[in-house]
């Protein structure tokens, strides 16, 4: 991961998930020397975000990969060409410049490069939010996604919503801390390790824990900017109230194209249209692979994604070098540097 | 082949018709209808999740556990909740009614 700064590269690949690593592989193949940004604090977009814990059976020459171990993979492969990558920040514009296109992330990086492969899956991840009305007041004051510090929550009364882990462990976690503790749920199995699930209820029984089950949250009252309650109702839609000063929520990760809609790529429920031959969007000079291609045909499978990758790289060899006549070779005649 | 009636978010009501064996999902996402489907079918995300008219939703395969854990964590659910990329069309179905929820 890097601070903020500016840098300028050949090609910029927005998304390291298993199309955008192999688009390094692939470039470097073609010395393109790449930066990688993604919204997550790890690379491997939905292989590792969704479920890095399930095999994978088509792969080519690997009969059963975990989706984390292939990206383990790609990570050794590509390392060899020594991509720059600008993780845990989402690419919020992307503008022309003279001869490149600038990109800038949420962190305030700044990378400008002459190619780009959009590599986005279904947009940058981030936390799975729920449809409040006027939630957005309330956000990281009073509403939460992540919990950074124990201590802010002592003695205050918490809802926390949510049926995975992140739900389970925080109650049991923060049972000790706080004053008071809801835990809002649409039924009464939770998705957790059996020995946490376990401590939840007996926490419950012993009446540290409130557990409100069946309930999904309703809406949020206050001033606007102080929580006082957390409205809740059932699937049938009865409603209660519960009296909290903070909202933690835990209902996973979502993805969103954001900003990507506004980059002239004629994005179309959350999938750009491409020439499949190159990959190349409306916009000259960046190209789109992976699930975030759209083409007739189109199939969403990582192997799709890979030979895309293949595609968008000698097409932005083009962009990059366009002096230069690209004399195709296969890696069993180039080898891969520094092996 | 069988049709799927489909109301969006809007109200707006359109037929689909979807081969046999093919999920209401991929007819949804086929004609191009507001649904992110983000996962693509995976069973790993529940951004297709759609609320199936109460009548249908008997007539349905109860869904598997892992889909249940899925439907945790979309918003606004109700008694009749399901994931369209787990109903698969039959001549059974022909005819079932399912509303979009919000893609947002």
């Amino acid at each position: 991961m890097t601070t903020a700064g500016k840098f300028t590269t050949d090609v910029a690949v927005i998304g390291a998930g298993p199309a955008g690593l192999f688009a390094v592989f692939e470039c470097g193949m073609l010395k393109l020397h790449c930066h990688v940004i993604d919204a997550l604090p790890a690379i491997g977009g939905q292989c590792t975000a969704l479920y890095p814990e399930k095999p994978i059976y088509d792969i080519p020459a690997a009969p059963e990969v975990s989706a984390a171990e292939l990206i383990a993979r790609l990570q050794a492969q590509i390392a060899p060409f020594a991509p720059r990558f600008h993780l845990n920040q989402q690419v919020v514009a992307l503008q022309r410049r003279e001869d490149a296109w600038e990109l800038v992330t949420s962190r305030g990086t700044s990378i400008q490069a002459r190619a780009v492969i959009l590599a986005a899956g279904a947009g940058a991840f981030g936390p799975n939010r729920p449809p409040l009305a006027g939630i957005e007041a309330y956000e990281g004051r009073c509403v939460h996604y992540l919990v950074s510090d124990r201590e802010r929550f002592r003695s205050q009364r918490l809802v926390i919503a949510g049926g995975g882990d992140s739900a389970v462990d925080w109650a049991i976690a923060l049972a000790e801390v706080a004053a008071e503790i809801h835990v809002v749920h649409r039924r009464d199995r939770f998705r957790a390790a059996p020995e946490s699930a376990a401590r939840l209820a007996q926490l419950a029984a012993a009446g540290k824990i409130q557990l409100v089950i069946p309930y999904q949250l309703a809406g949020l009252e206050g001033d606007g900017g102080r929580l006082s309650a957390v409205l809740v109702k059932t699937l049938e839609g009865e409603q209660r109230s519960i009296a909290a000063d903070h909202l933690l929520a835990f209902f996973g990760l979502v993805s969103k194209l954001g900003p990507i809609n506004d980059w002239g790529l004629e994005a179309r429920n959350g999938v750009i249209p491409v020439d499949p031959a190159t990959c190349a969007t409306a916009a000259p000079g960046v190209f789109a692979i992976g699930d975030i291609a759209a083409y007739p045909r189109k199939l969403k499978l990582i192997l799709t994604g890979f030979a895309e990758a293949a595609h968008a790289a000698h097409a932005a060899h083009e962009i990059v070098h366009p002096d230069r006549a690209l004399h195709f070779e296969y890696s069993t005649s180039t080898g891969v540097p520094g092996q | 082949m069988p049709v799927i009636h489909v109301t969006t978010t809007e109200g707006k009501e359109i037929d689909l018709s979807a081969d046999n064996g093919r999920s209401i999902m991929e007819a949804v996402k086929a004609n191009d209808l507001p649904m992110l489907a983000a996962c693509g079918g995976a069973l790993a995300c529940a951004t297709c999740h759609v609320v199936v008219d109460p009548d249908w939703y008997e007539r349905l395969q109860p869904p598997s556990e892992d889909e249940e854990d899925l439907l945790d964590t979309a918003h606004g659910l109700t008694p009749t909740s399901r994931l369209a990329c787990q109903i698969l069309m039959s001549d059974d179905l022909d005819g079932i009614r399912v509303t979009l929820t919000p893609m947002d």
